[in-house]
């Protein structure tokens, strides 16, 4: 069966494709910009004069223009973050994986104590304690994240190590590099891509939380998590500042889920069949 | 025994780790636009043993915190860390335990009965409810509720010192809940599912026990197997959930004070509640573990 023809997979890949477009072009296209202020149009509503879509903010900024280039900085860190964890995670985990014994058993109680731990608050007293640039922002919620993905990276590397084909390379004289790159390797990467996906609106819901506390993305950048913030302050007078970024978000974490879902179901159901 | 030492040490790397953290930080927490005089600059550092080597604060804290002693904060003067968590830390847990309560409630409700119609269309509309509840972050879900119920159709308060009714607990314990509501129930759907396949259900089911009878009887306990490993995240996930909601609302609970303090840079504050929460959680998580080889006897076996 085609991956695409699971209709999860292809709508939900679809939206976040749409999504992204016009993040990417949206901003681009729009007279308005996302600083420059316009004290004649405080808070005015979603109009097309002037091609303030989504309304403007309490500075009179194009709150159109600040969506999108929230919904890219969201799916930036998202992106970036999760990229952090996969690199911590598939390494850690396969070393433990192909190593084994004891060193698989210590590495693996490591993370049973780090799950253990309230993560989120960590990385709060990071942003705490140093500056709140980006590059920590990527890194914190990538290092917070990359758990799952060595529990499981570990697991399918044990079994793979015991399987036939393995065995018959190591008895043809492969060496380690070879069979961990030609064998062991191409097949991960059907999980792999399942617990990124999976990984992704983790790093979303991170990274909003701390933007909506202040505590992430700072001003004159946005985030959507920022932009909820700002519009739950601003509800009683402008109800669209609060709505469409919370609506959008929530719709993309929606979509993140359910595609890792999808995919989930679509590698689990060809590993069965 | 085995369990509670191995508590111990997680419990450290905690304390080391939020401890490293907040001293590595680049600038002293007194540091301000305005420049302090040398003199007086050593003096605030002294009365605060800033200019003790990391080790020996380290020490020093240590001891403090055998004692439940988490030092003075640097924010609110001629307060203790432990003064201010004391006060504030009850108002979070009410909230926190309502919240759970309905959590468990609702969400092994939810999922026992999509579990017993499953693939019909209740089932398929509980899960879909579950997805949403679990993709969308309280911080979304609670200024919605809070825009559409009390400012559009006012019916309950916004806020929650402009009233002492008890309506002011609805909205933050249901946003609170919510996403527990559903993970709860996807977890219950899930083993109720596994439970009810088993052959001694169809031995109850053979001597003629009616579907109520069954799941009290034999179903719930196995079935609640799951759910009871996941109280540990879902409390880390209801404290997490409480620094939003209090923020949203209002509400002068412990949740607030952490963000206070981190936006103040109150490095004591911070620190000590981290700990807190951690030793809160470490201390859940080995209950947890206890309870499990009470109810189900076959994990004893380490």
């Amino acid at each position: 069966m085609s991956i695409m023809a699971n209709r999860t997979i292809t709508i939900s890949l679809g939206i976040l494709l749409g999504i992204a477009a016009i993040a990417l072009l949206g901003p681009w296209v729009s007279p308005n910009d996302y600083t420059s202020t316009n004290f004649d149009r405080l808070l005015s509503s979603p109009s097309f004069k002037g091609l303030h879509l989504f309304g403007t903010d309490d500075l009179g900024r194009d709150q159109f223009v600040r969506t999108m280039l929230g919904v890219r900085v969201t799916l930036l860190v998202a992106i970036v973050a999760s990229l952090v964890s996969l690199i911590i995670g598939v390494a850690y985990g396969a070393i433990a994986g192909l190593v084994g014994g004891r060193v698989d058993a210590v590495m693996m109680r490591m993370v049973d104590t780090l799950y253990a731990l309230p993560f989120i608050f960590f990385v709060i007293l990071l942003m705490v304690a140093f500056e709140r640039n980006f590059l920590l922002i990527f890194v914190a919620i990538g290092a917070v994240n990359w758990l799952d993905m060595a529990r499981i990276v570990r697991g399918q590397t044990l079994s793979l190590r015991e399987r036939e084909f393995v065995e018959a390379a190591r008895l043809g004289g492969a060496g380690m590099l070879r069979i961990v790159t030609r064998h062991i390797a191409p097949n991960l990467v059907g999980i792999v891509v399942v617990y990124v996906t999976l990984t992704i609106p983790q790093a979303i819901l991170v990274e909003s939380f701390l933007s909506f506390l202040g505590l992430g993305v700072q001003e004159p950048q946005t985030s959507l998590g920022a932009l909820v913030d700002a519009g739950v302050n601003q509800m009683e007078r402008a109800s669209w500042m609060l709505l469409i970024p919370a609506t959008l978000l929530a719709v993309i974490l929606l979509c993140f889920n359910f595609l890792g879902d999808g995919l989930r179901d679509y590698f689990d159901a060809r590993h069965t069949s | 025994m085995l369990r509670l030492a191995g508590a111990v040490p997680t419990l450290l790397l905690v304390i080391v780790l939020a401890f490293l953290m907040v001293h590595a930080a680049p600038g002293g927490p007194f540091d301000d636009e305005r420049v302090l005089p040398a003199d007086v600059e050593a003096n605030i550092a002294a009365a605060y043993h800033l200019d003790e080597p990391l080790p020996q604060q380290f020490l020093r804290y240590l001891e403090g915190l055998l004692k439940g002693d988490l030092g003075p904060s640097y924010r609110y003067r001629d307060y203790t860390v432990s003064e201010l968590i004391a006060d504030a830390f009850p108002l979070s847990l009410k909230l926190g335990a309502l919240a759970m309560s309905l959590a468990l409630l609702l969400g092994v409700a939810a999922g026992t009965a999509a579990a017993l119609r499953q693939g019909s269309t209740f089932d398929r509309v509980v899960m879909g409810f579950a997805m949403t509840g679990i993709s969308i972050p309280v911080f979304v879900i609670a200024p919605v509720l809070v825009m559409l119920l009390a400012v559009k159709l006012q019916w309950l308060p916004a806020g929650w010192s402009g009233t002492t009714s008890l309506t002011r607990y609805l909205l933050p314990v249901v946003t609170l809940a919510l996403p527990q509501i559903a993970y709860i129930a996807r977890l219950t759907r899930a083993s109720m599912i596994d439970v009810l396949a088993r052959d001694f259900i169809r031995t109850a089911r053979a001597q003629g026990l009616d579907t109520l009878t069954i799941l009290r009887v034999h179903a719930l306990k196995p079935a609640m197997l799951p759910v009871l490993s996941y109280m540990g995240p879902a409390v880390a996930a209801i404290l997490t959930g409480s620094v939003v909601v209090e923020e949203i609302f209002g509400i002068p609970g412990l949740g607030q004070f952490f963000v206070r303090g981190a936006l103040n840079r109150d490095y004591t504050l911070v620190l000590g509640i981290v700990v807190f929460y951690a030793t809160l959680i470490v201390l859940l998580n080995l209950a947890v573990d206890i309870l499990y080889g009470v109810i189900d006897p076959r994990v004893r076996y380490r």
